[in-house]
């Protein structure tokens, strides 16, 4: 709750409403305290007095009686019949919802129904239904506008309840032997109560405002009793002549709305656990670079990830993934990177095309060189030229990393036209043969498909083709073949594995999985907390693996007809990037760890190609 | 497609008959007389008998239902006695005029609304952002009503630029220049909030969807950043705005009450409380369910319009 405070003070707008309102709130509370004139008394003579006048602050309207009184006097009947609207529309909109969500059945369905059939009216036109029947004036207006509303706080709480009644805790209740009226009170009520108040507080605004509306249409309030909408309404016919009569309490409704309104944003964003880690920020479209430190010397590696330093910066906190990585690849090879969920592994491979999102991402420090030119930093339009023409990605999950609403046909094309003026037909027939290069079945008319009418093997195959599009030099594949099954992941990694060979590409393959590794890759490296703790020859490190953690790693992997082998999971969990320790980020799930281990900076070194980051490593490189 | 239209046409037949129901039991909410309410105290009896066999009045109210229901089918709305003429005459003419007031706001709003909602989005933080943010904000607080009547002060009373109301100039006027001047402040007015809440959603839509993977690959195939927001990523972001525009033209339509007040505009909005204080009830009703019904089919079309963008939609 405290926490839910501060959010809310802690937004400036939010605060504004709140002090406006509760300004307006006070003044009105204060009405029989001031010394106000009586707001019914005309006196003709002094009619239509400009504000600031004496006696009359806010001056006379054109029976003469002073604005000011009648001003409060009607924001206190308008902000009454507003608050007695909400509250009676939630309180049996509520109680229809929390009905039709805990019986469901035809109970539900029939109540559902109508209220579908009642939200089917544009709502003024129920609200005119209803006073024309009733007659005007200011209750039937208020039962008007209440009883419009009903349907929306009915839809949203059966909503709620209906999650709700599904839940363990209700058919505890039940079993239990409580009855439904005790169960509905005792248990479901103060549950759904929070979401009543909620969506109260949302819509009171919208009720002071439709009540206003009627009395300003001359269907509510009845001379001479005046709110703010009636005050509107008989002041219009001498708004241009004295438009301060106008103008007063047209002002006053706005404020009250925008008060109401501010208040209302700053608690539902308060509320909204995204907000607070930031994560409904749009990321841009590249990565932040705030860049410190030396910038590495070219080598002549076709791509050169060098020192990488990629952080997120989350309010106060920094989560450092990746925190000096080097990494390269020359023509035709195949680098596996490895390491558990939040080794950093993803975010090294976004970082070369500064496809980190930011923010919250930051890139601070090192270089990423592709044919030497580096492009951390570089400007947009360099980076977009290079993205999917030179280096290209697949990533992990093509269900959601393919746009759903566009055909498979062309997205492929698209990424070929962003890079090549070519026609239209002449895109969709590259499309095609780009399909049938990763062997889809029918290319010619699985190109017109959706992601959604494919199989997850052929959305991967996709992926690939996507990425093969404009032949780039360089393939970063994050993970493709997690989200499929075995045998699809083989024909995948064949595949793969064809394409490197036929055109020299070069891949950094990023993965969990050691077998995929063993079928693969070249060299690997193997992360940990952000940083590379081993590397070399694939069968060099899966045979005689350097470092502790390597070796656990690898033990991990179960073996196909290895016999009962007790599986070794790793005690302990990776550490938090924002609060590393010193020295090495395993030592606290290590068994070999020493004093020495935890006292500052560990090196990777060995003799090229192997390198280890250990003091104490299983065998020596 | 067309058997998906013909499918939510059939399933709009229930609704349509529900809105007559409750448009109807609204209405056998009059306390007292009927006829009485109608014709006012100072009715003769003989008149309040005659009007009462004449409505059906003397019969039960399930048979009274289904004889106006069959009425409405036939076109035969009843007779507006305040205005002596047949109810769907005085709709039908009146309609035509809310249409062009309430068809040019939801452009308005729509098109105005999402283009401020994507830029607000794409430069989330920014000053666009803000200044939008904050523009909304007021928007979407001031009643249209009393915009209506500021914007009148300002633009027609001090400045003379317009028209101050009604639809067309009374001499020399009726072409459509005139028509378009006579438009425009009304149509702004009563699409200043739809405008804020639809800007408003299309921000949180766009931001939504621009954190998805899909909008990653774009990027990371090389699709140029203009693309990016205002294809894939508005186009995904239609899905969520399309239903709040079907939900959006509910209020403008609502809202046109206020404006057609204001504005003298000759609409069904006027013509509905104009009826209301005069008590013509069959008039009211007419109107009310004449309105609900465009609106249903009007939504509808909506749905069609969802179908066409979103391919996992079952047509």
């Amino acid at each position: 709750m405290s926490t839910f405070l501060k959010l809310l003070f802690r937004n400036r707008l939010a605060a504004m409403g709140a002090v406006i309102l509760a300004v307006i709130v006070l003044a009105v509370l204060a009405v029989p305290l001031l010394p106000l004139q009586d707001p019914d008394v005309t006196a003709t003579a002094d009619r239509f007095k400009r504000p600031f006048t004496d006696g009359h602050l806010l001056g006379t309207d054109h029976l003469g009686r002073d604005l000011l009184s009648r001003l409060l006097h009607g924001t206190r009947l308008s902000l009454a019949i507003g608050v007695a609207a909400a509250l009676i529309a939630a309180t049996i909109g509520s109680a229809i919802g929390i009905i039709a969500g805990y019986f469901g059945g035809r109970t539900d369905n029939i109540i559902m129904r109508t209220v579908d059939m009642l939200m089917a009216f544009p709502y003024i036109l129920l609200a005119l239904a209803i006073v024309a029947a009733l007659g005007p004036g200011l209750m039937n207006a208020l039962i008007a506008v209440a009883a419009v509303n009903i349907p929306f706080f009915a839809r949203n709480i059966r909503g709620i309840t209906v999650g709700l009644a599904g839940r363990e805790f209700i058919d505890a209740a039940r079993l239990a032997g409580m009855g439904h009226a005790r169960i509905i009170l005792t248990e479901l009520l103060p549950n759904v109560l929070p979401v009543i108040v909620i969506a109260m507080s949302t819509t009171v605004g919208w009720m002071i405002l439709e009540t206003a509306g009627l009395s300003f249409l001359g269907l509510g309030s009845q001379p001479p009793q005046a709110d703010l909408g009636s005050m509107l309404g008989e002041a219009r016919s001498a708004m241009i002549s004295h438009p301060h009569t106008s103008i007063v309490p047209g002002l006053m409704i706005f404020l009250i709305v925008m008060s109401i309104n501010l208040l209302g944003d700053g608690v539902r964003d308060a509320l909204d656990p995204r907000l607070r880690s930031g994560a409904l920020s749009r990321p841009l479209p590249t990565t932040l670079v705030e860049r410190s430190g030396d910038i590495p010397e070219p080598t002549d590696d076709l791509l050169a990830i060098q020192d990488l330093h990629t952080q997120f910066h989350v309010g106060a906190r920094n989560y450092r993934a990746v925190g000096g990585v080097s990494l390269a690849v020359r023509p035709g090879e195949c680098l596996g990177v490895i390491g558990e969920s939040g080794s950093g592994k993803s975010v090294t491979a976004l970082s070369v095309m500064g496809l980190v999102a930011s923010p919250p991402g930051v890139i601070t420090g090192g270089a990423v060189r592709y044919q030497g030119e580096d492009l951390i930093g570089a400007p947009y339009e360099t980076l977009r030229k290079k993205r999917g023409d030179h280096v290209a990605y697949i990533f992990q999950d093509p269900l959601s990393t393919l746009h759903p609403l566009y055909s498979v046909g062309d997205q492929l094309a698209e990424a070929i036209l962003s890079h090549h003026k070519i026609g239209k037909a002449e895109a969709r027939r590259r499309a095609i043969e780009l399909l049938r290069d990763v062997r889809i079945p029918n290319a010619e008319s699985r190109v017109d498909n959706y992601p959604h009418e494919m199989s997850g093997g052929m959305r991967q195959r996709v992926g690939i083709a996507m990425a093969l599009a404009n032949e780039p030099d360089v393939i970063i594949a994050d993970e493709p073949t997690t989200a499929l099954d075995v045998t699809v992941q083989a024909q995948i990694l064949a595949l793969l594995d064809d394409l490197r060979r036929d055109r020299g590409l070069a891949i950094v393959f990023i993965t969990h999985d050691f077998g995929v590794v063993a079928q693969l890759c070249d060299r690997v490296a193997v992360m940990y907390a952000g940083r590379i703790v081993e590397e070399g020859p694939t069968t060099a490190v899966l045979d005689a693996p350097a470092h502790p953690y390597t070796k656990r790693l690898i033990a991990c992997v179960p073996e196909l007809g290895g016999g009962r082998r007790e599986l070794a999971a790793i005690p302990g969990l990776p550490p938090v990037v924002s609060d590393l320790p010193a020295g090495c980020a395993f030592a606290p799930r290590c068994d070999k760890a020493q004093e020495s281990c935890r006292a500052g900076e560990i090196d990777l070194k060995g003799s090229a190609p192997r390198a280890v980051r250990c003091l104490y490593p299983e065998e020596a490189v | 497609m067309g058997s998906y239209i013909f499918k939510r046409l059939i399933s709009a037949v229930p609704v349509l008959l529900g809105i007559t129901i409750i448009v109807f039991l609204i209405m056998s909410l009059i306390p007292g007389d009927p006829a009485t309410a109608i014709l006012g105290s100072y009715a003769t009896p003989e008149n309040v008998e005659k009007l009462n066999r004449d409505l059906g009045l003397d019969k039960p109210l399930v048979q009274r239902y289904f004889i106006w229901l069959g009425n409405m089918l036939t076109g035969d709305f009843g007779r507006s006695f305040s205005l002596n003429r047949p109810v769907l005459d005085e709709i039908l003419e009146r309609f035509n005029a809310t249409l062009i007031l309430a068809g040019t706001s939801f452009v308005i709003c729509s098109l105005l609304g999402i283009l401020a909602g994507v830029v607000s989005a794409a430069r989330q933080y920014g000053f666009a952002d803000k200044a939008i943010t904050f523009v909304v904000l007021i928007g979407i607080s001031v009643p249209s009503f009393f915009l209506g009547m500021m914007m009148i002060l300002l633009f027609a009373v001090n400045l003379g630029w317009l028209p101050v109301s009604g639809m067309y100039a009374i001499y020399g006027g009726g072409d459509l220049p005139d028509l378009a001047r006579h438009l425009i402040m009304p149509a702004t007015a009563l699409a200043a909030v739809a405008t804020g809440v639809i800007a408003r959603l299309s921000r949180s839509a766009m931001l939504e969807v621009l954190r998805q993977d899909y909008i990653r690959t774009a990027r990371a195939k090389g699709v140029p950043e203009r693309r990016v927001i205002m294809g894939h990523a508005l186009r995904a972001a239609m899905v969520s705005i399309i239903p709040v525009l079907g939900i959006q033209a509910g209020f403008v339509l609502s809202g046109a009450v206020y404006i057609e007040i204001v504005f003298q505009w000759p609409g069904v909005g006027r013509m509905l409380v104009d009826a209301i204080l005069t008590r013509d009830l069959l008039l009211v009703q007419g109107g009310v369910v004449f309105v609900a019904a465009c609106y249903v089919l009007f939504n509808i079309a909506v749905d069609v319009a969802q179908s066409l963008l979103d391919p996992r939609i079952k047509t």
